[in-house]
């Protein structure tokens, strides 16, 4: 697909120079995966930008429809696999909207837990790969991005310990959660919450210290308020535009309104206030982690029997969208049932694909080096773009 | 020591040179690995000693793939052009008292001048590449070193004023009593220009915008494998570890330590390696400036500061009447 509007060709007093088409992508250092901009250059100046996406297109929506909904949880980890969790949660509770299943509150807990932690392995790795993007893989950014896939390590193997996979989990289930906490495993937790906010801190003196990375974060990429509602981006990048818009606090799901934490909101629209909004997301999850240890309710994970045939699961005829906050934005899954073990129709709303829109309005008058950081500032996931 | 014979000298400083190019290069991933709480290199021979040579053997061993679309001439003699002035650089540095290969009586002039010429071979190899990626990178490779030439020469020239003279040898025996870089005020400053300008010069990061990995894969030498991208490896390596040198030369004393004279080259050496760690850490810290910011640095900040620094040391010796210290 080919967003090649006129729309996005700005022509900005062409002196002249010769224009100079450059491909970045799909196979690039930093395009996080693969896509494809097409830029026109005016020496180092990017005046045109068209996007191509659809490298990954995997057939998600259709393949929802031949798994059922024991199954599917599963599958929906490997649209975003950065942050696995958050598409499971949307679709598990598309289905039990659908459904009217109630889930008990030790369930709601435990998925909370998991979609914190979630948020904050997946922030990790936007920071290191977004500092890799602006430093390059042999200078500065490696160092961070070193750092930051340390911390994620301990996320992994909280996750691990919780589920048995690292990157793919199928925790979440119609009705619940699928594994209840191992013995000792928030002792772990904790510990690993206290290491992770401290170390937080250390990037952030390492990074807002540091004149060069405030030049070439601050005032780049800026995205109005105004431009931002319009394009529709969702999470953090429209909290960097002042938007103060978390569907945990609008609209609260999985008992979110149980907790204590604290939106953040960043007027500057840059690609500084995007990163200054991510780093106290980073502080919020890790108090709600907290939160979640301290006041977990006994009782069962499930309102459903343990899982004995994957066609267990039968959903009403009936249709539905659930939306969760995820590291990205806003993930919503559209499910259209049946009254059998799978979904008629099946759609995604990926928070990466919408938020990508925003490129062709910010990226021409930039540089070609604040592609690359507006880019990672957007923080794209290719697996949920293309799905 | 005696001088040399010319024959001999210059086949021993290069072969050291390369040996020592060859290991800096597992020096600094070493210490890049330390900064990232990593090891580093540690499989080949103990604590990854043997690594480098397994590096070169394998880039030696790489099949030499030439796209069909280079123009081939300019191409093919990039990598020759370019290492050439990075080697040369070390003609004019006394090692010791009397040990090098040249001690011209305007050393320092021939060191800034041949290491301006790099750019040449840097050029050729973004052009003849017939890439769009190396293309943008030679162009902003010229940007980059014609703008901080000029302050890397300006601070090379804070030692020579205080040292009064451009022969490399006698500078550093002006350090004899007090190395420059504890000279009040003037020596500080002009040593932390030197080393920015020298990183940017070198084009490391976080001035690396012409490798700039990031946007531009990897710059001029993106076609280049095999040989001809360890002789491009080989050739940035000896300037950096030229102007480190350089940097101990004129700032840090050269081959004056305690022990006794035998001890001079080591002792040059270990300051020059101090030099380079210091350019080491800084490329490990920082995120990479962008292409308009590395010039406005250059012609706003650096340059001024240094023209000022220069008057100022020019004043400080107009005022001790004599030169040298």
């Amino acid at each position: 697909m080919s967003t090649a509007a006129p729309a996005t060709r700005v022509d900005l007093e062409y002196t002249g120079s010769e224009r100079l088409t450059m491909n970045m992508g799909p196979q690039h250092p930093s395009a996080h995966g693969v896509f494809r901009a097409i830029l026109t250059l005016e020496g180092e100046q990017v005046v045109g930008i068209d996007t191509v996406i659809g490298y990954l297109h995997r057939c998600h929506e259709k393949l929802a429809e031949t798994l059922t909904y024991a199954q599917y949880p599963s599958i929906a980890s490997k649209t975003d696999y950065v942050a696995a969790m958050t598409s499971e949660f949307a679709y598990v509770r598309a289905a039990e909207t659908i459904g009217k299943i109630e889930v008990p509150k030790r369930g709601q807990y435990l998925r909370v837990l998991a979609a914190e932690l979630q948020r904050v392995a997946s922030h990790l790795l936007w920071l290191g790969t977004w500092c890799l993007d602006m430093g390059g893989a042999l200078g500065g950014g490696a160092t961070i991005f070193l750092y930051c896939i340390r911390e994620r390590e301990l996320i992994l193997d909280l996750f691990e310990s919780l589920v048995g996979a690292r990157l793919l989990y199928g925790f979440y289930q119609v009705g619940g959660v699928r594994y209840d906490l191992p013995p000792l495993w928030a002792d772990t937790c904790r510990r690993t919450v206290d290491l992770i906010d401290q170390r937080i801190g250390e990037y952030e003196r390492m990074l807002e210290d540091n004149p060069f990375f405030l030049a070439r974060t601050q005032g780049v990429g800026v995205v109005s308020r105004e431009l931002a509602q319009e394009v529709g981006i969702s999470g953090p990048l429209v909290r960097g535009s002042g938007v103060a818009y978390d569907l945990r606090r609008t609209e609260p799901y999985s008992s979110y309104e149980d907790f204590d934490f604290r939106v953040p909101v960043e007027p500057g629209g840059d690609c500084f206030a995007r990163y200054r909004v991510r780093m106290v997301e980073f502080r919020e999850s890790l108090r709600i982690v907290r939160q979640v240890l301290d006041g977990l309710p006994e009782g069962p994970i499930s309102s459903r029997p343990g899982l004995k045939s994957v066609a267990q699961v039968r959903i009403p005829k009936g249709e539905a969208y659930a939306r969760v906050e995820g590291a990205r934005g806003e993930v919503g899954c559209y499910l259209v049932a049946d009254g059998s073990a799978k979904p008629y129709r099946m759609k995604w709303r990926g928070a990466s694909f919408s938020n990508l829109a925003i490129l062709p309005h910010v990226i021409p008058g930039h540089k070609v080096a604040d592609v690359v950081a507006i880019m990672g500032s957007v923080d794209p996931v290719f697996g949920e773009v293309d799905r | 020591m005696e001088w040399l014979t010319p024959l001999v000298a210059p086949f021993i400083v290069l072969n050291a040179i390369i040996g020592i190019v060859t290991y800096v290069t597992l020096l600094e991933r070493k210490f890049a690995a330390r900064m990232q709480s990593r090891v580093g290199p540690y499989r080949v021979g103990p604590h990854g000693l043997l690594q480098p040579i397994a590096d070169a053997i394998k880039l030696m061993m790489k099949e030499d793939v030439v796209p069909t679309a280079v123009d081939r001439p300019v191409y093919n003699l990039a990598p020759i052009v370019f290492l050439v002035p990075c080697m040369l650089i070390f003609a004019t540095i006394p090692f010791a008292p009397g040990l090098g290969v040249a001690d011209l009586n305007i050393g320092i002039l021939f060191f800034l001048a041949v290491s301006a010429m790099e750019i040449v071979g840097l050029f050729m190899a973004g052009w003849g590449s017939n890439n769009k990626y190396a293309l943008l990178s030679a162009m902003r490779a010229v940007n980059q070193v014609i703008s901080y030439d000029l302050p890397f020469i300006f601070s090379a020239l804070v030692p020579v004023l205080l040292a009064g003279s451009l022969r490399l040898s006698d500078i550093a025996a002006a350090q004899a009593g007090l190395w420059f870089v504890f000279y009040p005020v003037v020596g500080q400053l002009a040593f932390i220009a030197f080393i920015v300008s020298t990183v940017a010069a070198e084009n490391r990061a976080p001035f690396d915008i012409l490798e700039a990995e990031s946007e531009l894969v990897a710059g001029f030498r993106v076609e280049y494998s095999g040989m001809k991208f360890a002789i491009i490896q080989l050739a940035e390596y000896a300037h950096v570890v030229g102007a480190s040198f350089l940097g101990a030369l004129l700032f840090l004393g050269a081959w004056a330590g305690p022990g006794p004279e035998w001890l001079g080259p080591g002792w040059f050496l270990l300051k020059a390696m101090f030099v380079f760690l210091l350019v080491t850490w800084v490329r490990w810290s920082f995120v990479r400036i962008r292409v308009d910011q590395i010039l406005a640095l250059s012609w706003k900040v650096l340059l001024p500061a240094t023209l000022v620094l220069l008057i100022a040391a020019a004043i400080v010796v107009v005022w001790r009447g004599t030169p040298g210290v």
